[in-house]
């Protein structure tokens, strides 16, 4: 039985204690949190890989099939290739908003966030770990969308470069507003509400299978005031050039790079004020 | 020697109106075993929170190893592991993969000799390949300890280690704490019970609705605590106490079948012995004896009285 007395205690607490010294950037801790949540994505592949592909699949077979034998040309663009940019934003958003929102919501449900909150970890290498998983999954689901796209049409890619910072920043600027769901969200119902009742929509509306110069009067305009019309309109360019795009690609530009700020300033601020994540 | 945690006037005040710590100060020296006892409700579990970062203080200020928590928590942070009280686990991974990832998490580089210790010293290493759901509730709560342990810290909080852990498994876990403390661990655990605290702790401290009441050497407060009562099953009736027997304080349940005596167990004689020689001289026979700590509702309620 351990004994009470100070003077048995002592012995054991002289060797003097060496404090750690942590690093200034707790890498391990990054990559730690990275890799725990793509192991998630890549256990399910089939599950993570399957939907999408089989949805790309569906809409090729209904718009580039049924539709698009009727619409022959989009600005230039067989109108099967036309929306394959539209066809892999839609992803890229659903997908990092769904990864971003579940990634952070699922420990705060099951209570293993008490483990990050307890770590040496900053706010900062908390994001970077859960938004970067969730952004290179969201990447790798929409380059599978392109490679399946190319299977049913003929596609050309002008601006390689291009489309792949729209790709790494809008999934980035999306997985970082998904983040925010998910710290935000204090049920399910609530995880899937902005999802469901602003971006899906933004999305349709966004000109993803047409261009906004198809829409009657009014709605161009109106249609003008949806952020997702610039971001899909740049992503488009980068694919055809000017002549698909719906607006001048500098707005395009501008416009992504304005979200992923607007995103990046609300994590700023949750991280300012501790919101929803600690007691 | 600068105390391995050094609480003060930790408030704590939950959503703008429950206060559960009340100016809580308390130091704890490096390699010791300390005990929050308390009940339901107490405060145990907000105190350890609010040194391991999980609950932000409302004012006060925490020291780990002479290093503030909230300027130097990557340091303080890293010194400490901590078990906490629910069974916060990812059920759809291996032991493996969750006990790795603290490690990782907490900022040091893949040990797998390291890991492998410490689940063999948790007899989890045969199951270091299993998902966490199809484990029984005693291993995942050893995993909670692996996962804590993973990344070598000097001080360990436990969150009712024991609660719903069979008898077997409590010894283990005690034995478990005892080889840290041999290795320089300092230890804080929470626990409802008083013999946990009295089989373990160097120094037990005593919460109650948030305020810290009593910090103590084990002894001196077991000395304090140390009221039992002994309980005599008596082989025939009896209808009133002997006077020969007035120097006990007994008590006679109403059936005239059980005798009760109060002492406590610190005293220089607690008149058990005598008692017994008594009876037998005077031919009283017993079936049974058994002695019962009095409960904890007694004790703490016995602490306050003394304390106002
Ligand atoms: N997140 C929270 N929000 C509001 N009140 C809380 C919260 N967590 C704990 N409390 C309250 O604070 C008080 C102290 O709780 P705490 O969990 O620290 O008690 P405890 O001593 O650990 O109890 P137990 O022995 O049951 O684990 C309780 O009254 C509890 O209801
Ligand atoms: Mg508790």
């Amino acid at each position: 039985m351990a004994d009470a007395s100070g003077a048995d205690r002592a012995p054991l607490a002289s060797p003097a204690l060496d404090l750690p010294r942590p690093p200034a950037f707790n890498a391990h801790g990054v990559w730690a949190i990275y890799r725990f949540q793509m192991a998630r994505f890549f256990r399910t592949l089939g599950e993570s890989v399957a939907t999408p592909v089989i949805t790309t699949s569906l809409y090729f077979v209904v718009f580039g099939g049924a539709l698009g034998s009727r619409i022959d040309e989009v600005q230039g663009v067989g109108f099967g290739a036309f929306i394959v940019p539209g066809l892999i934003m839609l992803s890229l958003f659903t997908q990092s908003i769904f990864n971003a929102s579940f990634g952070i919501y699922f420990p705060k449900f099951t209570g293993t966030i008490y483990e990050i909150l307890s770590a040496p970890v900053s706010f900062f290498e908390i994001v970077l770990g859960y938004v970067g998983a969730a952004a290179t999954k969201s990447i790798i689901v929409g380059l599978i969308i392109l490679i399946v796209a190319a299977f049913f049409v003929d596609l050309r890619i002008l601006h390689p470069l291009w489309m792949a910072a729209f790709l790494v920043v809008i999934s980035v600027s999306f997985s970082l507003f998904g983040f925010i769901i998910g710290v935000w969200a204090q049920s399910f119902e609530q995880l899937n509400f902005i999802p469901m009742l602003i971006v899906t929509p933004l999305t349709f509306l966004g000109g993803a299978f047409y261009t906004i110069d198809m829409l009657p009067g009014v709605w161009r305009d109106v249609a003008m005031f949806n952020p997702v019309v610039y971001l899909i309109s740049g992503f488009r360019w980068s694919f055809f050039g000017e002549s698909a795009g719906d607006v001048p690609v500098e707005w395009s530009v501008a416009a992504t790079l304005a979200f992923f700020a607007i995103c990046l300033g609300v994590v700023w601020w949750i991280f300012k004020t501790g919101y929803r994540l600690k007691n | 020697m600068t105390p391995i945690v050094s609480i003060r006037n930790l408030e704590k005040t939950y959503t703008g109106e429950f206060q559960a710590l009340k100016d809580v100060s308390l130091e704890i020296e490096r390699g010791e075993i300390f005990a929050l006892l308390g009940p339901n409700g107490a405060g145990k579990s907000t105190l350890i929170n609010a040194v391991c970062g999980i609950v932000t203080p409302t004012s006060g200020s925490v020291a780990v190893a002479g290093k503030d928590i909230k300027a130097d928590y990557r340091i303080t942070r890293s010194l400490i592991g901590l078990v906490p009280q629910e069974m916060h686990i990812d059920m759809f991974e291996t032991v493996w993969d969750v006990v790795s990832f603290s490690r990782g998490l907490f900022g040091l580089a893949p040990n797998p000799s390291y890991i492998e210790g410490v689940l063999r010293d948790l007899s989890l290493l045969d199951k270091r390949k299993s998902k966490l759901m199809e484990l029984s509730g005693g291993m995942k709560r050893r995993v909670l300890i692996a996962k804590a342990l993973a990344h070598e810290p000097q001080v360990l909080f436990l969150d009712e280690p024991t609660a719903g852990v069979d008898v077997e498994l409590r010894r283990d876990m005690w034995e478990m704490v005892r080889r840290m403390r041999e290795r320089g661990v300092t230890i804080i655990l929470t626990t409802h019970y008083i013999e946990e605290a009295e089989e373990m702790a160097d120094r037990i401290g005593v919460i109650l609705k948030g305020e810290l009441i009593v910090v103590e050497e084990k002894s001196a407060l077991m000395a304090k605590l140390g009221r039992k009562r002994l309980t005599l099953q008596l082989q025939d009736r009896m209808e009133a106490i002997p006077p020969e027997l007035s120097d006990w304080a007994l008590r006679l349940d109403p059936d005239g079948r059980e005798l009760d005596y109060e002492f406590n167990v610190h005293d220089e004689r607690t008149g058990v012995p005598s008692l017994l020689r008594r009876m037998s001289e005077l031919g009283i026979a017993f079936k049974d004896l058994n002695t019962t700590t009095s409960s904890l509702e007694d004790i703490f309620v016995s602490l306050v009285n003394t304390k106002s």
